[in-house]
């Protein structure tokens, strides 16, 4: 299998797929209901670029995206799939293009797809990232106070230290009484735990996780199944 | 580089051939046109605005209901989890103008933080969480009123996909009738910031603390004014409506002094997944992008923002920069932390200013506020948790800080065409 180099050789960007892979991934990101209304052609003009702050930081670029899917250029949408879209910051500044575009959200539809298809640079790009996805698909909230540790927080300064220290005195001392959880966010009810599970289930999101983290599906499906059971419900 | 003066704006855009203003007759499809449409057509319930609202101007010249009180606030993981003084101070500021809110447990994240990290979900369950949330709010009787830029910026996105694609209109409905809930979508999506906006005029009536030696600069939030953009605040009287009012209007409003910066427009670097899984990014681009503009241009006592990714980003960036000779210390909070210091709550039981990385003593001193002895109150609290005299800081430790003005809102010169609390 042929395999594409970045400017260090020894390093391996991604696997190459037959053409016709390639065609079917693009026709899954033409086919998202949104993405008629995300791209319109393209100007070329560059805005979105300027506006970027991604761009400043990495090789990467909205033009790019919005004028490779505008001319349905099969090679390079996979390239961009596999080397750009996990680049992107998602602020949507890109929405500043004269022409109507969405380049951000083109974007957020290549990675779902790469994430569909069980891609190995999705699942690269999410490595370390799957504490953060049991979190809040099993809780409802994200980054809870107790994810705030300082040996994952060194550059926040020492002052992720004391939180961590008098991580539960300090949520004790948070007037709001719905804040003195310290696993997740806010208290969330039971009923509506089971609710959001329903949600994930219904809506093929746990196909999703399977195929990019089999360990986050296992876990994640122990949990909801158990208490959806409890509340009466059956998991799919 | 000074306030823009709304004045001066306006003179220099007069100049301009055919100007830089925005028409009504540009503005995109009224989403809430659609919405209302839809109602009538039986494809769903609209919870709507009820009074006490405000109306305020919006990009295009529209008008945007606010709702005063009687709100179901649609809380911020990252707001509540490690920035806690921010929903504070919102329920604070609440309480303090005495008006009726709930802080519900039966709401989720809207999850779009990591859907915007890791695209680990897709346009149905996105939308099935956003509407789970809006019914939980229309059965309270409450309006929904959202802490979190992101999830206003992601729930307006998902009001824009479920009014132009019925598949989806029909995959949530399912989805709810399973729930046993109903498919809602509110008149208005309304972002706290919004709120605050609304009643700083009764904020600045309450200040105690005189503000008017404080420079601050602003962020304004990119999933704020940038997704689906037309119903975000823009009043002609700041900026000459050229850039979101939101959160200089309220600095404004207390006197401060907003000081401009070259780019504001620029996000501040958060990037979802970068401020977790890539952090060089992150800090790389607040410190140089952000701060280090801020305080060359400007140098501001405080940077004030509305949104969460923002205050942790630009507030915990700075630490590792100084690390690296970066001299940049620019205390960052939300302008509700602000607004609620200037009314006289508590730094630490109300605004919880301890959570904050980037030294916001200096900032409090120049307010005039004592933080040295407030510090030692809030210690004392913390010794009688300790202690087990309590088990919990309740609202009843903090409220006595609010000026008691029990005064009715039409008194306060309620109508919903204005609102400027001037009793
Ligand atoms: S959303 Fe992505 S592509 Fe668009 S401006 Fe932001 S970082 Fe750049
Ligand atoms: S701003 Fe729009 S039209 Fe201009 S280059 Fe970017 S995508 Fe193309």
């Amino acid at each position: 299998m042929a395999k594409y180099f970045d400017s260090s050789p020894s390093k391996i960007k991604y696997d190459d797929v037959p053409y016709e892979k390639k065609e079917e991934l693009f026709q899954q990101v033409k086919s998202d209901i949104r993405f008629d209304d995300y791209l319109y052609g393209c100007y070329e003009c560059g805005i979105c670029v300027a506006a970027c702050p991604s761009a400043r930081f990495y090789d990467f670029s909205p033009r790019r995206i919005a004028q490779a899917l505008a001319r349905e250029d099969v090679e390079l949408v996979f390239q961009q799939m596999n080397e750009d879209v996990w680049d992107c910051s998602q602020c949507f500044s890109c929405l500043r293009c004269p022409r109507g575009n969405n380049p951000g959200g083109l974007i957020t539809i290549m990675r779902e797809v790469s994430i569909n298809n069980g891609l190995r640079t999705a699942k690269e790009a999410l490595e370390g990232y799957s504490r953060i996805i049991y979190k809040i698909m099993s809780t409802g909230t994200q980054v809870s106070p107790d994810m705030l540790q300082p040996e994952a927080f060194p550059d926040w300064g020492p002052e992720v230290k004391q939180v961590s220290d008098n991580l539960d005195l300090w949520r004790r001392a948070l007037p709001p009484e719905t804040m003195h959880t310290t696993t997740t966010s806010w208290e969330v009810d039971e009923k509506t735990i089971v609710e959001l599970y329903l949600i994930w289930s219904m809506t093929g999101v746990m196909d999703l996780i399977r195929n990019v983290d089999k360990n986050l599906h296992m876990i994640l499906t122990d949990v909801m199944e158990e208490r959806l059971e409890e509340a009466g419900y059956e998991a799919n | 580089m000074a306030t823009i003066p709304a004045d001066g704006v306006r003179s220099t855009l007069a100049k301009k051939k055919g100007g830089f203003f925005r028409r009504p007759e540009d503005a995109p499809v009224d989403l809430r046109e659609e919405t209302l449409r839809l109602e009538a057509e039986g494809e769903w319930i609209v919870q709507r605005v009820a009074e006490p609202y405000v109306e305020l101007p919006t990009k295009y010249g529209g008008k945007k209901k606010v709702p005063l009180e009687h709100t179901w606030h649609h809380k911020s993981c990252g707001q509540c989890g490690h920035i806690p003084g921010y929903s504070t101070s919102i329920f604070w500021l609440h309480r303090a103008l005495e008006l009726d809110y709930s802080d519900p447990k039966d709401q989720t994240s809207c999850t779009a933080w990591n859907y915007y990290a890791s695209a680990t979900s897709n346009a149905a369950a996105q939308a099935g969480v956003a509407m789970r949330n809006f019914a939980a709010a229309y059965e309270s009787g409450y309006y929904p009123v959202i802490h979190c830029g992101t999830s206003f910026g992601h729930y307006k996105e998902v009001r824009e996909e479920m009014v132009h694609h019925k598949e989806l209109r029909d995959q949530v409905r399912a989805i709810m009738k399973r729930l046993g809930k109903p498919l809602v979508m509110p008149e208005e999506i309304v972002h706290y910031s919004e709120w605050v906006y609304a009643v700083r005029g009764l904020i600045a009536e309450r200040r105690v603390y005189d503000v008017s030696n404080i420079s601050v600069t602003v962020h304004p939030a990119c999933h704020y004014y940038k997704l689906v953009d037309e119903d975000a605040i823009y009043d002609p009287e700041i900026y000459g409506g050229q850039r979101t009012a939101i959160v200089s209007g309220v600095a404004q409003a207390l006197g401060a002094q907003v000081k401009d910066y070259s780019t504001w427009f620029d996000c501040c670097g958060f990037g979802f997944r970068h401020i977790l899984v890539q952090r060089d990014f992150t800090r790389s681009f607040a410190t140089l992008r952000k701060m280090e503009v801020m305080r060359d241009e400007a140098n501001p006592d405080v940077t004030l923002t509305h949104d969460t990714g923002c205050v942790t980003t630009l507030d915990k960036s700075q630490f590792a920069a100084q690390g690296h000779d970066h001299k940049v210390s620019i205390p960052v909070m939300s302008e509700a932390q602000f607004a609620a210091l200037a009314m006289g709550a508590h730094p630490y039981k109300v605004c919880q200013l301890h959570w904050h990385s980037t030294d916001y003593r200096p900032l409090l001193t120049k307010m005039g506020i004592d933080w040295e002895k407030a510090w030692a109150e809030f210690e004392e609290e913390i010794e009688s948790l300790r202690r087990g005299e309590k088990e919990y800081l309740t609202w009843d430790d903090v409220d006595a800080a609010v000026p008691a003005r029990s005064v009715a809102l039409a008194k306060r010169g309620y109508t919903p065409s204005r609102f400027d609390g001037q009793s």
